[in-house]
C-alpha cells in the first residue's frame, strides 16, 4: 500500500517513506566514516578534514547534528530541542575546532532562576555567586564553602576514589538537602547526573559552569549546524543524510568498510557516533570483540531519557522577560528518583526570546523534565496519547505562574517522551545524555578491540553535552588520525 | 633541526591554538601549563599538530614529556632529524 500522507506524526506514525538513493555519486573508499552526526561525530569530522583525511560522514535522520537539533512547526515556529546552556568553554572549544564566526556567536546567558519549595532566587551561576548565595540564602559558613570548592578544583580524571556525588555532598553538606538541590539539579538536566553518580563526573562538568556561567548560541541551533555543515563542505567532507547504517564490516580484527542502503563503503577507520551499545551489538556485532570487553559493553547503564513540552507563541505575541533558564520544583524535598518520574513536579524552561534568533520578533518557551524509557514504553497507544495530553496540561499550569496569561498566546504546543527521542535520535532507550559512567572506559578503549574503530558519543557523563561531546570528538579524532598516520608509515 | 627551532616550532603551534597568548616571555624549564593558560585539550591539540606539520607521532604515554619546551626539545630532537621548520601555517 503507497502512503502517500504529506506529515507524519513522528513516533507513533512510522518514517516518511524515501525515494532515491541518497548515496548517489558516492566514493568507492574513504579514508574513515563517521557514523552518526552529533556535536561528536561533526566535530571528529571536522578535525579528519583538517588534517587532509577524506572524510564520508553518515547520519540517519534528516538533519545533522544528533539531539543539537531543531524542528519547525507551522506558523513558523522554530523549536531548539537541546539549546538550554552549555559551559564558556564551548566558546574555546569552536574558535580552536570550528570557525571565528561560529564561536562569535556564542553569548551569555542574560537570567538563570531557581523556584522550589526550597529556595528561589536569580543566580549568575558562577562560584562567586554560588559562594554568596551559600553563605546569605543557605547560612553556611565561608571555610565548609571553600572546602567544597577547593576539592572540585582538585577532581581529576584520573583519581577517582569511586565516591558518589551523594557521598560527597554529605561529606560537606550533611542533611543540607536544599543545598544538595541546588549544586545538582541544574546538571541533572544538563547530563542525568544522579546522586548515586559517581563524584568526578559531577565535579568536573560542574567546575566547568562555575568557571563562568552558561552560555547559549545566538542564532539558534539551526544557524550553529549549518554553520557547522558548511565549513564541513569547504573542507571537502562528503555528507549524507537519510542514511541508515547497517552494518560496520569487521575483518581479521580490523575494520574494512560500512554497509548501507545495499553498498559497501571501503574505509580504513570508523568513527562511530552512534550509541556505545548500538554500536558494539548492532553495528559491530559481539563476536568481534574479546568476550570480556563485550559483557562490560553491555553491563554498560543506559542514562535517563527526557520529555519536553514545545510551545510556540502565535506570532505578534510576546511576553517580558522572565529569565532564560528557570528550575522549577514544587517538590518539597530534592531526590534524584523524583526528578524522573512519570509525573514528576521538577522541570526546567528555556525561554526563547527574539534574541535567540535576532531578526525573527518570535517567542518560544520548551520545558524539559527526565524521564525513564520503562515509565513510557509500558503504555498502551491510548495510555501514552492521555499521558503527554497530562504532560502539557501540568506544564502549561506551571509556566501560567511565570507568565500569567501566557496561554491565550500560545498557538502551538506539543509534547516529546522517550519514545520521540528513540525514533528520532535513535538512542538505545531514547537516552538522552549516553551511558553512566562506566561507559567511558569501552568507549575509549574500542579501538584496542577492533583496529580500526574508534567511538565518540555521550558516554560517562563527563562526555555528555554539547561541550563534553564537541570535545570528545576531538580526542577520538586524534587517535583516528593516528592510527591512519600510523598505516601510512607502514606502506611507505 | 637545531634546539632553537624546535622552540620556534612548538611556540608557533601554541600561538595557532592559543593566539591571545604573548609568548616572548616563555621559560624554557618551566611547565608550559605554569605560564600561559593551557589545558588538557590544547595539549592534545600540539600532538595533533606535530602529527600534522612534521609527521611526528607522539604516543599518549609520552605527552608528559611535552610539558616544558626544554622538555619538548629532549623529547622532539631525534623525531625531528632533517625535518624543515613551518612556521605561519
Amino acid at each position: 500500500m503507497s502512503d502517500t500522507r504529506k506529515y507524519y506524526k513522528g513516533s507513533t506514525d512510522g518514517k516518511a517513506p524515501f525515494h532515491g538513493d541518497p548515496l548517489e555519486g558516492i566514493e568507492a573508499a574513504y579514508d574513515v566514516v563517521v557514523v552518526g552526526s552529533g556535536l561528536a561525530g561533526l566535530t571528529g569530522a571536522v578535525i579528519l578534514a583538517r588534517a587532509g583525511r577524506k572524510v564520508l560522514l553518515l547520519e540517519q535522520h534528516y538533519n545533522l547534528g544528533g539531539l543539537a537539533t531543531w524542528f519547525k512547526r507551522r506558523g513558523g515556529h522554530i523549536f531548539d530541542v537541546s539549546l538550554h546552556g552549555f559551559p564558556a568553554g564551548m566558546k574555546k572549544t569552536c574558535r580552536k575546532y570550528w570557525t571565528k564566526d561560529i564561536a562569535d556567536s556564542i553569548a551569555r546567558l542574560d537570567g538563570i532562576r531557581f523556584d522550589n519549595p526550597q529556595f528561589r532566587f536569580d543566580t549568575e551561576f558562577t562560584r562567586e555567586d554560588f559562594v554568596h548565595k551559600l553563605q546569605t540564602v543557605f547560612g553556611l559558613s565561608q571555610t565548609a564553602i571553600e572546602g567544597f570548592f577547593a576539592e572540585l578544583a582538585q577532581m581529576d580524571f584520573y583519581s577517582n576514589s569511586g565516591e558518589t556525588v551523594g557521598e560527597l555532598f554529605e561529606r560537606h553538606f550533611p542533611g543540607r538537602n536544599d543545598v544538595h538541590r541546588l549544586l545538582l539539579e541544574p546538571i541533572s538536566y544538563a547530563n542525568g547526573s544522579h546522586l548515586s553518580d559517581p563524584a568526578i563526573a559531577y565535579g568536573i562538568v560542574f567546575g566547568n559552569f562555575m568557571a563562568s556561567g552558561v552560555y547559549t548560541f545566538s542564532g539558534g541551533t539551526d544557524r550553529l549546524v549549518k554553520a557547522m555543515k558548511a565549513e564541513l563542505e569547504r573542507l571537502g567532507v562528503e555528507i549524507r543524510n537519510r542514511v541508515q547504517v547497517d552494518r560496520i564490516l569487521v575483518e581479521q580484527g580490523r575494520v574494512r568498510a560500512v554497509v548501507a542502503h545495499g553498498r559497501t563503503i571501503a574505509c580504513r577507520a570508523v568513527l562511530s557516533n552512534a550509541n556505545l551499545r548500538a554500536t558494539v551489538e548492532r553495528l559491530v556485532g559481539q563476536e568481534h570483540f574479546t568476550p570480556e570487553y563485550a559483557a562490560s559493553v553491555s553491563q554498560v547503564r543506559l542514562n535517563n531519557s527526557s520529555c519536553q513540552v514545545y510551545m510556540g507563541l502565535k506570532e505578534g505575541e510576546s511576553i517580558p522577560f522572565i529569565t532564560d533558564l528557570l528550575f522549577t520544583s514544587s517538590a518539597a524535598r530534592f531526590d534524584s528518583m523524583e526528578l524522573c518520574d512519570l509525573h514528576t513536579q521538577s522541570r526546567t524552561f528555556s525561554f526563547y526570546y527574539p534574541k535567540t534568533r535576532p531578526g525573527l520578533e518570535r517567542y518560544t518557551i520548551v520545558a524539559s523534565t527526565n524521564a525513564h524509557w520503562s515509565d513510557w514504553n509500558k503504555l498502551t497507544p491510548e495510555q501514552y496519547e492521555a499521558e503527554k495530553a497530562a504532560l502539557i496540561q501540568r506544564t502549561l499550569t506551571s509556566v501560567e505562574q511565570y507568565v500569567p496569561g501566557v496561554r491565550t498566546k500560545i498557538e502551538h504546543v506539543e509534547a516529546a517522551t522517550p519514545r520521540t527521542f528513540e525514533f528520532y535520535v535513535q538512542s538505545p532507550e531514547g537516552t538522552s545524555f549516553g551511558t553512566k559512567f562506566e561507559g567511558l572506559k569501552p568507549s575509549m578503549t574500542m579501538h584496542e578491540q577492533v583496529r580500526g574503530l574508534f567511538h565518540a558519543g555521550s558516554v560517562g557523563i563527563i562526555m555528555s553535552g554539547w561541550l563534553g561531546a564537541a570535545n570528545y570528538g576531538v580526542i577520538a579524532a586524534n587517535k583516528v588520525d593516528a592510527w591512519l598516520h600510523s598505516l601510512v608509515e607502514v606502506n611507505a | 633541526m637545531t634546539s632553537e627551532e624546535i622552540i620556534l616550532a612548538i611556540k608557533d603551534i601554541i600561538q595557532t591554538i592559543a593566539p591571545d597568548e604573548d609568548l616572548s616571555e616563555l621559560k624554557t624549564d618551566v611547565r608550559l601549563r605554569d605560564q600561559i593558560e593551557l589545558d588538557s585539550m590544547d595539549f592534545l591539540d600540539i600532538v595533533m599538530e606535530l602529527r600534522k606539520r612534521y609527521g611526528v607521532q607522539v604516543p599518549e604515554e609520552d605527552y608528559k614529556e611535552l610539558a616544558t619546551l626544554d622538555g619538548c626539545v629532549a623529547y622532539l630532537t631525534p623525531h625531528m632529524q632533517g625535518k624543515t621548520l613551518k612556521v605561519g601555517v
